[in-house]
């Protein structure tokens, strides 16, 4: 038999923003290959259904509420998750919030508050899962750190300027933090994902966006927009983002770091 | 198992990256079309794959001829029915910068490394439309970043890289159920690196090795292994919301 390298047998993670949407399917891609999972969100309730779902196949994934932007919270978290499950190897800096605004009607105050939620939380999650994943640090096995950024941290989407500077912002952030890491000897990678305009509850509120803003008339006008900016035709699904996840997670991708991976449909390649 | 029931073709698959995806496809299930240029290099990786209890095929290629990829991928249909994935390996490397470089040289490093590439690409889209599939070319990333002395090889692997996008928007714009995505490894222990550094003398090679070493943020080179699981994501069906992507392994060279 040849070595296992998809497996996540022995390996803790962390994911944020886990009560639904790619969070939850990041949950149930990484506990299915064999990762015991704490999954954290801002709604104890959403992760605690998540975790429930997950428990009842037999996974083992526990649950914790979070704010991602409070400092305070995350040694709190990853202490639990080592007293919980004994090591912390895969942080998924998931948790985000999006905003549909033009750029002209957008406020200072909006813009603040994106970047609170995905970048300071992104900051926040590398800088404590370093210190833990370290050789000398708490859990002391280095490990795999993946952030979510997006196809709009890549390219111009109308609407999306404050949002898509933030998921930017998340794009290079990644990559000076695995330069460091690596120059420090941490065994630690760090990585994004991209993914394009995906079915969940944030994919939905770009489309109602491009609707209330008058870009276009109606919802059936904004899904055709989605697909004309997207070659394969259709949106993205949760799971197709949480397996590229797996992949970085996993030593499958021992030799990786720094990369953006980009899952979507092939909008940034036109 | 990732691949049960697949049938896969590579090219180039004697040796280095391409022997390890054959070998790492194979262990996941696949039936794997081995092709080289070099038939003897091809048929000792078959003879490996076998006596680990895989299935696997070898067959000469020079993938620089149009009526052999047509040919090729006739029998490979008439005796399996079907191809699943190619991943488009075979390449060649010269060391040369732009003053040095030869007018032969750089036709020959696009002939192999552009040209095989959309024969390939052209040859296996012909067969996947109707069933899909998944194609893998092996860019490099020298398709991204430059390098003083691989100045053909530069322009081979960037012009990969974009066709690659074309490939994969044409059959997204037919309808085709095939996803085309590059695959850009950093330096990797292959016998194309070893080769290269053993045409220098000692001490330059010493000199490169660890030039190449400190500019490499995971501080060591890869090995075949590490790129054959990215193509392995690539054909498998978790990658299927991927096409026209690049996928990077190079332990962090492209981000600094």
């Amino acid at each position: 038999m040849s070595q296992n390298y998809f497996s996540l047998e022995n390996k803790v993670a962390l994911v944020t923003g886990a009560g639904a949407g790619i969070g939850a399917a990041c949950v149930s891609a990484l506990a299915a290959a064999g990762a015991r999972v704490m999954a954290t969100d801002i709604d104890a309730t959403s992760c605690s259904n998540t975790a429930s779902a997950a428990r009842e196949k037999g996974m083992l994934v526990a649950s914790m509420q979070q704010d991602v932007c409070d400092e305070s919270c995350w040694q709190e978290v990853i202490d639990a998750t080592l007293d919980e499950f004994g090591g912390f190897d895969i942080l998924v800096n998931n948790a985000g919030i999006h905003s549909n605004c033009l750029l002209e009607a957008d406020t200072l105050e909006n813009l603040q508050r994106l970047y609170r939620v995905n970048v300071d939380s992104v900051f926040l999650g590398m800088k404590y899962a370093a210190m833990a994943m370290k050789p000398e640090g708490s859990a002391g096995q280095g490990g795999s750190i993946v952030n979510l950024s997006s196809a709009a941290g890549l390219m111009g989407v109308p609407l999306e300027s404050a949002y898509g500077s933030t998921k930017g912002a998340v794009r290079l952030y990644t990559k000076h933090a695995a330069v460091e890491f690596a120059a420090l000897g941490y065994g630690i990678r760090v990585n994004s994902v991209h993914p394009g305009v995906i079915e969940t509850e944030m994919g939905s509120s770009l489309l109602d966006g491009f609707v209330n803003s008058g870009l276009v008339e109606s919802l059936e006008q904004a899904h055709e927009m989605i697909q004309n900016l997207t070659p394969l035709g259709r949106l993205g699904k949760a799971e197709e983002v949480a397996s590229v996840v797996h992949f970085l997670a996993s030593d499958a991708a021992s030799y990786v770091t720094g990369a953006e991976y980009v899952v979507d449909g092939g909008a940034t390649a036109k | 198992m990732r691949l049960e029931n697949k049938v896969v073709l590579v090219t180039g698959a004697g040796n280095g990256i391409g022997e390890a995806i054959a070998k790492r496809f194979a262990q996941e299930g696949a039936f794997v079309i081995t092709t080289d240029i070099d038939e003897e290099a091809a048929r000792r990786v078959v003879m490996e794959i076998t006596e680990a209890g895989g299935a696997a095929e070898a067959i000469k290629q020079d993938v620089t001829g149009e009526t052999a990829w047509q040919e090729l991928m006739a029998d490979v249909i008439e005796r399996h029915g079907r191809l699943d994935t190619l991943v488009n390996n075979a390449g060649i490397a010269i060391l040369a910068n732009v003053e040095e470089e030869t007018l032969e040289g750089w036709r020959k490093t696009q002939a192999v490394n552009m040209e095989g590439v959309f024969l390939g690409c052209q040859a296996a889209i012909r067969v996947m439309k109707e069933n899909g599939g998944s194609i893998i070319n092996i860019s490099s990333i020298e398709g991204i970043i430059g390098e003083p002395n691989t100045a053909a090889y530069n322009a081979s692997k960037g012009g990969v890289r974009i066709f690659t996008k074309s490939a994969a928007l044409h059959c997204t714009t037919q309808g085709y159920p095939i996803r085309v995505n590059s695959m850009h490894p950093g330096y990797v222990m292959t016998p194309l690196v070893e080769k290269g550094l053993e045409m220098m003398p000692e001490d330059e090679a010493d000199a490169m090795l660890e030039r190449i070493l400190g500019q490499i943020p995971m501080g060591e080179m890869g090995e075949p292994v590490d790129i054959a699981n990215g193509c392995l994501f690539l054909a498998s069906d978790e990658s299927k919301y991927m096409t026209g992507s690049e996928m990077i392994i190079d332990g962090g060279y492209t981000c600094h």
